[in-house]
């Protein structure tokens, strides 16, 4: 008897399947997921989890959250982070103290794995939104992340 | 002598310039219905389509065709390049020869003889040989497999397209397409044969589809698999040809699916009667329907492998069609119809 049943369960599960692509063919409009990129570059916003590339935010008063630990330079597996850092003295206990003086960044050679944001204790570096990469010169894919003169923010390494 | 001169060539011309009318309308139609496909298409898997050239991107497909107008024909050297350059016509040929007995309107018919329906199923079969010179001649593995899975698919669902429209013809008593709907006025052939109807419906679908070697029966071309197929060597014009036989062969299974199935140019419930000339309107607009639901499967269904296509043929649609005729043959008995 798996005859008839056979054309059943065959007829019921492509009307079945017919039935989502029709819900999606009448939400088309309003559920389309391409984006008509050079007319939408204004109001164009990427997704949460998209990995442009990797910043440091800076609050307002210039302000960013790296210690220069360097976990992300270990973390990173080809060497697109290098941390130049210098010691200086911490004003309240007088001691000598690790400081970053440049935060390089090598957009080029990126793979955009995140191991360097998974490594940082303090969530100093984060994932920007930024797709459009494009440059004229090469030396424009080295960035430093951390704007001149820029300070640790206090208590971020207690 | 010259009477006679005169009213040949005057048949003659009278031919040559209806033959231009359809080939005309059907080349744009056949762009019209590739645009549709790409936008139907775009929207069941949630993207825009082609939108850039002309409104609603309706120029992309004209594009299209200047651009393969332009290409190069490119040929393999060991074809056989009588039967490699003769294949895209046959296939076109044969498509565009269905044409002629369509009714599109009470009269607007080119071709209105007796055989009607069996002239069809007949004609939409010999495209096939038009695939297996193509795929033969090419000298190519891909194309030769390709032809050989169109030969088996095609024989295969011709008998179901057949036993399907014979079912229906037990109610029309006549092969003559005007004549089928002419019965029509009484209700359309759907609902005049009810349950055993909508099985030959069924049927009817998806065994056209498969003749028109369209998804899920696409395994003649089967990208994934073949490269293209039997056209795989085809380049420029001549694969132009292929692709607009393979959609005015949907046009076609979708017109004789109205014709037999829902009532040709009658309007639905003779709303338009008075107005004869909204035949085609009514007889175009069906069609489109039709062509939309074959579009609906081609976008939701997988490929079927060939085992599976020949389950479903010899284990399934053939069993339950023979059934049918029997079924619709007690029920026209026990005049059980559903007449207005």
């Amino acid at each position: 008897m798996s005859y008839f049943s056979d054309i059943y369960n065959g007829v019921k599960t492509l009307l079945q399947g017919m039935g989502v692509t029709g819900k999606y063919f009448i939400h088309a409009r309003k559920e389309i997921i391409t984006q008509e990129y050079p007319d939408n570059k204004d109001t164009l916003k990427m997704f949460d989890r998209f990995r442009g590339e990797v910043v440091m935010p800076h609050d307002e008063l210039n302000e960013h959250r790296c210690t220069g630990c360097q976990k992300c330079e270990i973390a990173c597996p080809n060497g697109s982070i290098e941390i130049i850092w210098d010691r200086g003295i911490d004003e309240e206990t007088g001691k000598k103290k690790k400081k970053i003086d440049k935060h390089i960044y090598h957009l080029g050679m990126c793979t955009m794995c995140g191991l360097c944001i998974e490594a940082c204790p303090t969530d100093a570096i984060v994932w920007s939104q930024k797709f459009n990469h494009a440059t004229l010169e090469r030396s424009e894919l080295t960035k430093i992340l951390n704007k001149p003169g820029s300070v640790v923010k206090k208590g971020i390494e207690d | 002598m010259t009477d006679l001169f005169t009213t040949y060539t005057g048949s003659v011309l009278q031919m040559l310039l209806i033959a231009a009318g359809y080939l005309g309308f059907f080349a744009i139609a056949g762009l019209l219905l590739v645009w549709l496909e790409r936008r139907v298409a775009a929207f069941f898997q949630l993207r825009l389509g082609p939108n850039r050239v002309g409104p609603f991107g309706l120029m992309q497909t004209i594009a299209d065709a200047l651009k393969l107008l332009s290409k190069e024909l490119t040929g393999t050297d060991k074809a056989d390049k009588f039967l490699y350059n003769l294949a895209p016509y046959f296939v076109i040929i044969t498509a565009l020869i269905a044409l002629a007995v369509l009714p599109f309107s009470q009269q607007i018919q080119a071709f209105d003889i007796n055989i009607g329906l069996f002239f069809l199923t007949a004609v939409s079969s010999v495209g096939v040989i038009g695939i297996l010179l193509g795929g033969w001649s090419s000298n190519n593995k891909y194309a030769l497999i390709g032809a050989m899975r169109s030969g088996v698919q095609t024989v295969s669902y011709e008998l179901s397209v057949g036993l399907s429209l014979l079912t229906m013809v037990l109610l029309t008593g006549s092969l003559q397409l005007s004549e089928i709907i002419e019965v029509q006025k009484d209700g359309w052939l759907i609902v005049q044969g009810h349950v055993p109807a909508l099985i030959a419906f069924l049927i009817f679908m998806i065994a056209g589809t498969a003749e028109t070697n369209r998804a899920p029966f696409d395994l003649v071309e089967a990208e994934s698999e073949l490269g293209a197929g039997f056209h795989t060597e085809y380049s420029g014009m001549k694969f132009a040809y292929f692709f607009l036989a393979e959609f005015i062969n949907m046009f076609i299974i979708a017109a004789i699916a109205v014709v037999v199935f829902f009532g040709g140019w009658l309007s639905p419930f003779g709303i338009t009667e008075s107005l004869p000339w909204l035949g085609a309107f009514w007889f175009l607009g069906k069609t489109l329907v039709i062509i939309f639901l074959m579009m609906w499967f081609r976008w939701t269904f997988p490929r079927l492998r060939v085992d599976q296509i020949l389950t479903l043929e010899w284990k399934y649609l053939l069993p339950i069609n023979l059934f049918n005729i029997v079924f619709m043959a007690v029920i026209i008995w026990l005049n059980l119809e559903i007449k207005f």
